[in-house]
C-alpha cells in the first residue's frame, strides 16, 4: 500500500473560481455581499427595501439564486437595477462557478454594489465561498432564537447577522438577547442588526453597516495603490 | 444536502491525482471533516458510495477524520477543544480566544494498491 499526501481544499475548483471573482471584485472596487439563510426570512424583502433606498444613478446590481422560477428577480427589477436570476435546477446552494457565469455579459467595473441572495438554505451555501466581501445570514424572529446554535456553520462564516421581521416581535417567543448571544457563542466578532422592511425600524443602521463596508473596499483599493 | 456535490469533487480530485501520478487505481482516499464545516459524514458516505458502485472507483474506501472544534487563547496561548460552543479558555479564563481549527473540508490523502495487486498476481501483504 502506497499513501500520497493531497493537503488540499476538497472544494478547490470552487476556491479558484471564487479567489478570481475576489480578485475582480477588488480591482474593480465592487462591494459583494452575498446573503444566506432559511427560506422565508425575508432575503428578497430585504433586498427590496435596501434597492428602493438606493438613488437612481447608483450603482447597484443583484444576483438572486432560487431552484426554480425567476419570481425573485421579477420582484426586484422593479427598482430600476440590474437584476439577474440564477435557476440552479434543483442544486441547494450557488457556487462560484454559477456566479461567474452570471457574470460574464456585464462589464467588470459596471457596478459598486453587487447583492448576492443565495437559495433559501441554512446550511450548504456555508461552504461555498463566492468571492464576497462578506457573508450575510438572515434570522428572522417567527424562527428559533437557537438557530445559531442548530445551524453554526453558517453563523461561524458570516459578518454579519441580520435579525428581520423585527415588528412582528411582540406577537412570537422569540427571545432576541438570546438569539444575539446564542450568534456571539458561535462566533464572537459577529455584528448584528435588527430590522423590520414593514415599519423601517433599523434600516438606517442596516444601510450604514453597507456603506462602512463600501469605505472598507475603497480604503483598501488605496491601499494597494500606495 | 450538497454532500453529492462534495462527494463528486472528492472524486474528481482523486481522479486526476491517479491519473497525473499514474500509480493505478486509488483504493483509499482520506478527508478531513471539520464540526462546522457544514458536510454531513453519513451523507456523504452515503453519496460517496452510490456515486462509485459499479465504476472503476468501485473499490474505493472514504475514510473520514472528523475535526473538532479548537479555539487558541490569545491570552496564555492555551489551544483546547471547544465543546457545546463554550469558548472560554479552560486555563486562564480569558474570553478573548481564536479559532484555530474546526472548518476544515479538506482532502488529506490517498493510497494505492502495490504493483502486485494491480497486476492481478498475488499479494504478499
Amino acid at each position: 500500500m502506497k499513501r500520497v499526501k493531497l493537503e488540499r481544499k476538497v472544494l478547490n475548483e470552487n476556491d479558484e473560481i471564487a479567489a478570481r471573482l475576489r480578485e475582480r471584485f477588488r480591482e474593480h472596487r465592487v462591494l459583494c455581499l452575498n446573503l444566506i439563510s432559511a427560506p422565508g426570512s425575508g432575503k428578497t424583502a430585504l433586498l427590496e427595501r435596501t434597492l428602493a433606498g438606493f438613488d437612481p444613478e447608483d450603482r447597484v446590481a443583484v444576483l438572486t439564486g432560487d431552484i426554480q422560477t425567476d419570481n425573485d428577480a421579477a420582484r426586484l427589477r422593479r427598482y430600476g437595477f440590474p437584476v439577474k436570476q440564477i435557476t440552479t435546477g434543483g442544486t441547494c446552494h450557488l457556487d462560484a462557478r454559477m456566479i461567474e457565469r452570471a457574470l460574464a455579459d456585464w462589464p467588470p467595473g459596471g457596478f459598486d454594489v453587487l447583492f448576492i441572495e443565495n437559495v433559501g438554505n441554512l446550511v450548504c451555501p456555508a461552504s461555498y465561498d463566492l468571492g464576497e466581501n462578506a457573508k450575510i445570514v438572515l434570522l428572522s424572529v417567527t424562527e428559533g432564537d437557537d438557530k445559531p446554535l442548530k445551524y453554526p456553520s453558517v453563523f461561524f462564516k458570516s459578518s454579519l447577522m441580520v435579525v428581520t421581521k423585527l415588528d412582528l416581535l411582540p406577537h412570537v417567543p422569540f427571545d432576541l438577547p438570546k438569539a444575539e448571544k446564542n450568534a456571539r457563542r458561535i462566533n464572537p466578532e459577529i455584528e448584528i442588526r435588527k430590522l423590520s422592511v414593514v415599519s423601517g425600524e433599523g434600516m438606517l443602521e442596516w444601510r450604514s453597516w453597507i456603506e462602512k463596508q463600501r469605505e472598507r473596499v475603497v480604503q483598501q483599493t488605496l491601499a494597494s495603490v500606495i | 444536502m450538497h454532500e453529492v456535490g462534495i462527494a463528486n469533487a472528492i472524486l474528481e480530485a482523486v481522479s486526476m491525482e491517479a491519473r497525473r501520478n499514474g500509480h493505478g487505481l486509488p483504493c483509499r482516499v482520506g478527508v478531513r471533516i471539520g464540526e462546522l464545516a457544514a458536510v454531513d459524514p453519513d451523507a456523504l458516505r452515503f453519496a460517496f458510495e452510490a456515486l462509485t458502485r459499479d465504476t472503476a472507483l468501485a473499490r474505493l474506501t472514504l475514510v473520514i477524520e472528523a475535526c473538532p472544534l479548537r479555539h487558541r487563547c490569545c491570552h496564555c496561548g492555551e489551544a483546547f477543544a471547544v465543546s457545546d460552543f463554550l469558548l472560554e479558555c479552560p486555563r486562564c479564563g480569558s474570553t478573548s480566544t481564536e479559532c484555530i481549527g474546526g472548518d476544515e473540508l479538506e482532502l488529506s490523502y490517498w493510497e494505492v494498491e502495490d504493483e502486485a495487486r494491480e497486476t492481478g498476481t498475488e499479494s504478499t501483504q
